[in-house]
């Protein structure tokens, strides 16, 4: 089934690569196809980038853009056939269809639940302590929450107003993933998971007025171990000197609680009403910024007066289609994938400062240190281990896990860590580091875990073998495994050259060859 | 049990040192306003700039620390109690004399035993913690928990004090475990994985060669590895196509530092078939006897901190068996550490810091599961400290006759962190980088009064 569509590929390739000197044909990032407004981000974005003298990118190719979509929507690399199906597919639509079909891959819930887990602090170990029951409770549910693409109000809700035991009603771990269970902690948590803001630094009386709300809450442990029940206690009395006597919303509305009503619920009622910017515009501005790498406000958790957002008018466009929708995520993020916007190549057009921050192309950035190994485990047909610390109860990984499954922060990995994976202390989104160190380098350049990985590959010894008979087309093969498009002439020259060098011999070649492309700029970042 | 809160740690402050008694005012002031207190005065403005201290006339230039994962039982080790009886030896009831009057340990650490007259060792450590996630990250970072920051362990405060922003040149990392992290914790904490240690995996104890990840390929020539440089330039096309893309610089910058560590001569310090073997009989042909040479070439070569994992004393089970067998390698491996690092004039300069997270209950549970185990005790542990400027053949602190209590001198582990900062001339005043540049300081300030039993003056 791949050969053939590796002799079509391949077949087309030699058609355009025909030594003509026409024109010059755009590299493997970008295409011909003219750049234009799809719809109201674009009008917007290209608007402003007119304001400021600054040319968008070129559109991206289909090669990066099947790259992209799948690494953005799904933490996962397309297959070599999935890249070439897409490549070669002539539906003017299949941009519009692959984003769809994505949106209800399994996957997705996998990758959406990990970055939800790292801004909820899903971890059993130190300092959130969530222990291993209730973290991988937590996880199922965020899991299915995504799966079943549960409105963001209501995903909200359940967690801010949830009572029950940590094992069984498992929103209620949104009040013990936290450092600091004080109502002030508390407040600081829902400030900055729902409305994207560092209430530290907030003027001491708001923090005040919003850690009232969180005042009625106790935790009892059971006969189980490690359960607790957390529960509504409305005689329970605060003397904390943080909190205020009646608690008051952030906007400094004073709030009316009812005798023996849980205050929880009547903030939930006010955080979640349509007309409330606070939520929408925390999590439009994040949902921006998981695709284009930047929020309309950066960064997306430090929302203040004095930090404004860099386009107030694309924020309120996505805000209002998030409440008219709803609150349905994916039609949100739907919305942003099919814009041109989003859809731009990696190489910008002006070398102007306010590029990047005005969206003028898609920013690279390295893959996450999950998403990189899942990867290179992908293309190379191997599996990973990965351990908790925790000796009981034991956590069992399947063998065959990808690490965006990974349920809990304290499973882990010498390479996860070394690839800056978020410990989940803070949910502070910049707590994950992508970028590249000499480490990591080493790690990927020199190491025997991953040349391991190559050359034991059963997956790239059979393109390998193939090559006996065809090289070119298990080169091709082999790009569109691991960088999920074909070759240019340019690297088929440079390969036919190291060949001819006699430097390496044999099998060594390919070895080289994979070593090289999991070692580009291309593979180790999204682009 | 679920993690102890901090507030479990409150104990009144008492202080009867080494050199007899001391006026509960004059501690006081030595101990809150001592190693840890009085850099108060003078510090810079909130917000300032942190600017890494300068090592000054630092005692210490390095640190080995031996971390004793899992918690290695106290009375079996350096604060023997062979007069408790079965309910509490076991069948490790003897103590042997050391080379200095006085201080004993456990029988099977005979080498260890001919050199205390290098080591302090402090019987009285004490938080009161006993889940291991907690107490790891309270001994190794001297800080408590629960107050919204994960601060960063001693490890990655000397790499930041003493790695590359304080002008360190050595190719290896400034911060090295053997041979995996830690797990338990982020070792940088709020610092991020600028200061995370590099763990080089790989087994030093193995019979070929000590493989470290990234730097040491077997089987892939010199000119091999060039020429695929090469075409790995030739062929990072994106990288051509917007060379100005500060991620792209990030690229090669980051790709000549990992050459160089390929390609030049730095990497030849992991190779331990330079060593005499006779020496590397003497350390123990065993992992961690062979982490304990790797840790002092690498110290050696300029690396200002090494971490040794040493796993396997959780002991809940089999704790007497394993104590049998893994006392003589823990023996081999730190007593001609201390001894080898003597000889060739490094002692003085480096730390060696021997300790685990807690201690283990000093009252044996015979009953099942656990059939002769020790559970987890954080209200007193041992730790054993050398070199870099602390002194030898001194004991500080006592326990009580079944070795469960404080009897004189507690230490708190900021008490020992603080002294350890003090040696490397890293000021505990000093600010740490926050990336919400929150001003956080190395070592407790007077004003977050935590308990404290004072600074380790009677060995320093």
């Amino acid at each position: 089934m791949l050969r053939g569509w590796i002799a079509v590929a391949v077949a087309a390739l030699a058609s355009t690569a025909g030594g003509q000197t026409a024109a010059p044909r755009p590299g493997p990032f970008e295409n011909a196809a003219e750049v234009r407004p799809r719809g109201r981000i674009d009008e917007l974005v290209f608007a402003r980038l007119r304001q400021l003298d600054i040319p968008p990118a070129r559109n991206c190719s289909d090669g990066v853009f099947v790259r992209r979509v799948y690494l953005d929507v799904i933490g996962t690399l397309p297959t070599a056939q999935e890249a070439s199906q897409f490549i070669f597919d002539k539906s003017p639509e299949k941009r519009r269809l692959l984003i769809d079909a994505l949106l209800e891959r399994r996957e997705y819930a996998d990758y959406w639940a990990m970055k939800w887990a790292e801004l909820l602090r899903v971890k059993a170990e130190f300092p959130i302590n969530l222990w291993p029951n209730a973290a991988q409770a937590y996880h199922r549910w965020i899991l299915e929450c995504m799966r079943d693409n549960v409105p963001y109000d209501r995903f909200v809700r359940e967690m801010l107003t949830a009572n029950g035991s940590n094992f069984r009603v498992a929103p209620v771990n949104f009040y013990r993933a936290v450092q600091n269970r004080e109502p002030p902690g508390l407040a600081q948590a829902v400030a900055l998971t729902f409305m994207g803001m560092r209430a530290d630094k907030w003027p001491a009386d708001r923090l005040a007025g919003m850690a009232a709300f969180f005042t009625k809450i106790a935790y009892k442990p059971t006969g189980e171990w490690k359960e607790e029940i957390l529960y509504f206690d409305p005689g329970r009395v605060c003397t904390n000197p943080g909190v205020a006597r009646t608690p008051a919303f952030p906007d400094g509305t004073p709030a009316r609680i009812a005798p023996g009503q849980d205050p929880r619920i009547v903030f939930a009622d006010w955080f979640t009403a349509p007309g409330n910017p606070w939520m929408t515009r925390a999590i439009a501005n994040r949902a921006w910024s998981w695709f284009l790498g930047r929020g309309i406000i950066h960064e997306p958790d430090d929302l203040r007066e004095d930090n404004p957002p860099v386009h107030p008018e694309l924020l309120a466009y996505l805000q209002q289609e998030l409440v008219a929708s709803k609150y349905d995520l994916k039609h949100l993020f739907r919305l942003i994938l099919n814009s041109q916007t989003y859809q731009l190549s990696p190489i910008p057009a002006s070398t102007k400062p306010g590029a990047e921050a005005n969206f003028a192309f898609y920013a690279m950035r390295r893959l996450e240190a999950e998403v990189l190994i899942d990867a290179l485990c992908q293309v190379t047909g191997t599996t990973e281990e990965y351990e908790s610390p925790i000796p009981e109860p034991f956590t069992f990984v399947p063998k065959d896990a990808r690490s965006i499954e990974l349920p809990d922060g304290s499973i882990s990995s010498s390479f996860l860590e070394l690839f800056g994976r978020p410990p989940r202390d803070t949910g502070i989104e910049s707590e994950r580091n992508n970028r590249v160190t000499a480490q990591q380098r080493l790690h990927l350049l020199n190491s025997s875990h991953v040349r391991r990985k190559i050359e034991q590959s059963s997956k790239l010894a059979a393109i390998m073998a193939s090559g006996k008979k065809n090289p070119r087309e298990a080169v091709g093969r082999m790009y569109l495994t691991i960088l999920s498009r074909l070759p240019t002439e340019e690297e088929g020259r440079a390969l036919r050259a190291y060949m001819d060098s006699g430097a390496v011999k044999g099998r060594d070649v390919m070895l080289d060859l994979v070593w090289v492309l999991v070692n580009s700029t291309e593979f180790l970042h999204r682009h | 049990m679920s993690a102890n809160r901090c507030e479990s740690l409150v104990m009144p402050v008492r202080h009867s040192g080494f050199g007899g008694s001391m006026p509960r005012r004059e501690l006081l002031r030595r101990g809150l306003f001592g190693a840890a207190g009085l850099w108060l005065a003078g510090r810079p403005a909130p917000g300032a700039a942190a600017v890494p201290a300068a090592a000054g006339t630092a005692k210490a230039k390095a640190v080995i620390q031996i971390w004793m994962w899992g918690g290695p039982c106290h009375i079996d080790t350096f604060d023997p109690k062979p007069d408790a009886g079965r309910d509490y030896c076991g069948d490790l009831d003897k103590a042997i004399e050391t080379n200095v009057g006085g201080v004993r340990v456990n029988e099977n650490l005979p080498i260890l035993a001919k050199q205390a007259h290098r080591y302090s060792i402090i019987r009285s450590m004490t938080h009161g913690v006993n889940a291991h996630e907690t107490a790891s990250y309270i001994v190794q970072t001297g800080r408590k928990s629960g107050d919204g920051l994960v601060y960063p362990c001693v490890g990655a405060v000397v790499a930041r004090f003493k790695g590359y922003d304080a002008g360190y040149k050595g190719l290896i990392p400034p911060y090295v475990v053997l041979t995996k992290p830690q797990g338990r914790f982020s070792e940088a904490g709020f610092m991020g994985s600028r200061y995370k240690p590099f763990a080089t995996g790989g087994d030093p104890g193995s019979k070929t060669r000590f493989v470290v990840e990234g730097v040491v390929a077997e089987g892939i020539t010199e000119e091999r590895q060039r020429a695929r440089r090469e075409l790995l330039h030739t062929m990072d096309l994106l990288g051509a196509a917007a060379p100005q893309d500060p991620r792209v610089e990030a690229m090669g910058r980051t790709e000549k530092e990992a050459y160089d560590l390929i390609l030049g001569n730095a990497g030849k310090v992991f190779d331990l078939a330079e060593e005499k073997d006779d020496l590397r009989d003497r350390y123990g042909r065993s992992t961690f006897g062979q982490s304990c040479l790797m840790a002092r070439r690498l110290v050696e070569s300029g690396v200002p901190y090494v971490t040794i994992n040493y796993n396997g004393w959780d002991t809940h089970k089999q704790h007497f068996p394993s104590m049998r067998r893994m006392l003589p390698d823990l023996d081999k491996g730190f007593g001609t550490l201390l001894d080898d690092l003597a000889q060739r004039g490094l002692l003085d300069s480096t730390i060696v810091w021997w300790g685990g997270e807690f201690g283990r209950t000093p009252k044996v549970q015979w009953e099942p599961p656990w059939n002769g185990g020790r559970n987890h005790f954080g209200r007193v542990f041992s730790v054993v400290v050398a070199g870099g400027g602390f002194k030898g053949g001194q004991v500080v602190g006592a326990t009580d006759k079944t070795g469960e209590t404080v009897k004189d001198r507690p230490v708190y582990p900021w008490d020992l962190t603080s002294t350890m900062y003090n040696l490397l001339g890293i000021d505990p005043g000093a600010t740490l980088p926050h990336p919400q540049n929150r001003v956080v300081h190395v070592a407790p300030s007077a004003a977050e009064k935590y308990e404290s039993g004072g600074p380790l003056t009677e060995i320093v």
